[in-house]
């Protein structure tokens, strides 16, 4: 692998998408047909929602190829740079390519540079890269990204939504994405408030989760047995922190037991 | 027809190095030491924008003196190749030995083909998950690459900074005090450089991640303290 050096005129900048393009790297997915409608694999139900202090997001673990569950612990919140997280739901494989690229062009940006995006900037990266992905998605690949982080210019947390044409929307409150979205969404429209502190936040998005779990059979619960659970990770001034497996484990028990003790939830 | 004039190969190379040379005297130098959690980059520059220190990778960092503009081209190319790299293979797969190989080849090029050398002297340093793991490479101008141990000092002084380092640096010691004793060495005993004259980053021992840390000018003069 040589050193990559370019004339001024042809200079991809601070961009690691355009100098994958430069260096001639195909891009995958470009030219993508689905005709015989391959059984794709499918990441589901992913949440986030401001609170006092940031925002938090989270996301079950099951992946889905038609009616198999493919994969229990997959991996659907990421971290993209200290101050800011990406979720993803749809085609598991582009998807997971999309955060992996996501991550090294924040990163790649930040050391050219000698300094950060700004939190906009990083949504709109995020953007093109979906509206590049969409010959994609129009052969089934579906890819849906949230995007939530701190604004240190600003100083708060925001949310950025999106469809797969790049449509970037900014949410004021709360957002779910993925095949479970439409119950999770409801969970947290019951409980949430701009001023909710930490630990409220982070249980409403645990009975989103779990809410999502139960009526929709594409998203996975919290597992017990393999001591598998959702990951949930808030991002304030502190930056990106992900919640301690067993802390999770705790509150998913208490939430369970408080549905219990209110009569079971048809 | 005009003749060219017969140049001797010998006095053709020491021109273009007595040029480079001489350009990278004019500059301030830096060094890099061991320390007991790492290794500490250290530069005599009194810009806090145009910085002879960064970040290439998880372990990696890149340090230049001379000319501005020309090291940090290499910087950013160094940055592009160790991101190409990564992504192709393995964030595990990119390292210091492959990036100084590829520095040491592109300014061997130019100082035997191009119209002028490069005038600048870099430094790809590498901080292992062990001591054993750590690795400087010193590259000059002509490609030539050193495999420099315990601690580096580029520039016009590098002589009297490597003197002095010799009897001052010892790798076990902690981070303000290696600091110190990396500030002695660049200024030398008739002066004395203030936190606003010196450009200061670590690359930390961690277990995994970015190691490279940079520190503003609070930090260096409560290190300094």
């Amino acid at each position: 692998m040589t050193l990559p050096t370019f004339n001024p005129s042809d200079d991809p900048g601070p961009s690691f998408s355009g100098l994958l393009d430069r260096l001639g790297h195909n891009r995958m997915f470009e030219n993508a047909e689905n005709e015989n409608s391959l059984e794709i694999t499918h990441g589901t139900t992913v949440v986030a929602a401001k609170f006092a202090d940031g925002v938090i997001i989270a996301g079950d673990r099951r992946a889905t190829s038609g009616n198999l569950i493919s994969h229990r612990n997959m991996q659907k919140v990421f971290e993209a740079d200290k101050w800011s997280g990406v979720a993803i739901a749809g085609a598991a494989g582009p998807a997971i390519e999309m955060v992996k690229l996501f991550q090294l062009q924040l990163q790649h940006y930040e050391k050219v540079e000698g300094h950060a995006l700004s939190l906009e900037g990083k949504a709109n990266q995020l953007s093109q890269m979906l509206r590049n992905h969409l010959p994609a998605a129009m052969a089934g690949m579906v890819v849906v990204p949230l995007f939530a982080g701190f604004d240190r210019r600003r100083g708060f947390g925001r949310l950025f939504a999106y469809d797969v044409t790049g449509g970037r929307y900014e949410e004021e409150d709360f957002v779910a994405s993925g095949s479970g979205s439409l119950f999770a969404r409801t969970v947290i429209k019951m409980g949430y408030k701009a001023t909710n502190d930490h630990d409220t936040a982070v249980d409403l998005m645990i009975k989103a989760l779990f809410t999502a779990a139960d009526d929709d059979s594409a998203t996975g619960g919290p597992d017990s047995m393999r001591g598998i659970y959702p990951i949930v990770a808030s991002i304030t001034s502190d930056g990106y922190t992900e919640l301690d497996e067993s802390d999770i484990a705790n509150r998913f028990e208490r939430v369970l037991a408080e549905f219990a003790e209110g009569g079971s939830q048809s | 027809m005009n003749m060219p004039f017969y140049v001797a190969p010998e006095q053709l190379m020491k021109d273009r190095a007595d040029f480079a040379q001489k350009g990278i005297a004019r500059g301030r130098s830096l060094v890099a030491v061991e320390y007991d959690a790492g290794v500490l980059l250290c530069a005599e520059n009194p810009s806090r924008n145009l910085r002879k220190v960064s970040e290439i990778y998880d372990r990696m960092a890149f340090a230049g003196v001379g000319r501005y503009n020309e090291y940090d081209q290499l910087r950013i190319a160094g940055i592009r190749h160790a991101d190409m790299k990564g992504f192709t293979y393995s964030r595990d797969d990119v390292d210091a030995q492959a990036l100084a190989n590829q520095y040491a080849q592109m300014l061997g090029q130019i100082f035997t083909h191009e119209t002028k050398p490069l005038e600048v002297e870099i430094l790809v340093v590498a901080v292992g998950f062990d001591t054993d793991g750590d690795r400087m490479f010193h590259i000059r101008y002509d490609g030539s690459v050193t495999d420099e141990n315990g601690f580096a000092a580029l520039g016009g002084s590098a002589e009297a900074i490597r003197d002095r380092l010799e009897t001052t640096h010892t790798a076990d010691a902690d981070m303000a005090a290696s600091l110190n004793v990396a500030v002695k060495a660049l200024s030398g005993d008739d002066r004395v450089l203030t936190p606003n004259e010196i450009e200061v980053a670590v690359l930390e021992r961690l277990d995994g991640g970015r190691c490279f840390r940079r520190f503003e000018n609070g930090e260096i003069a409560d290190l300094l303290a």
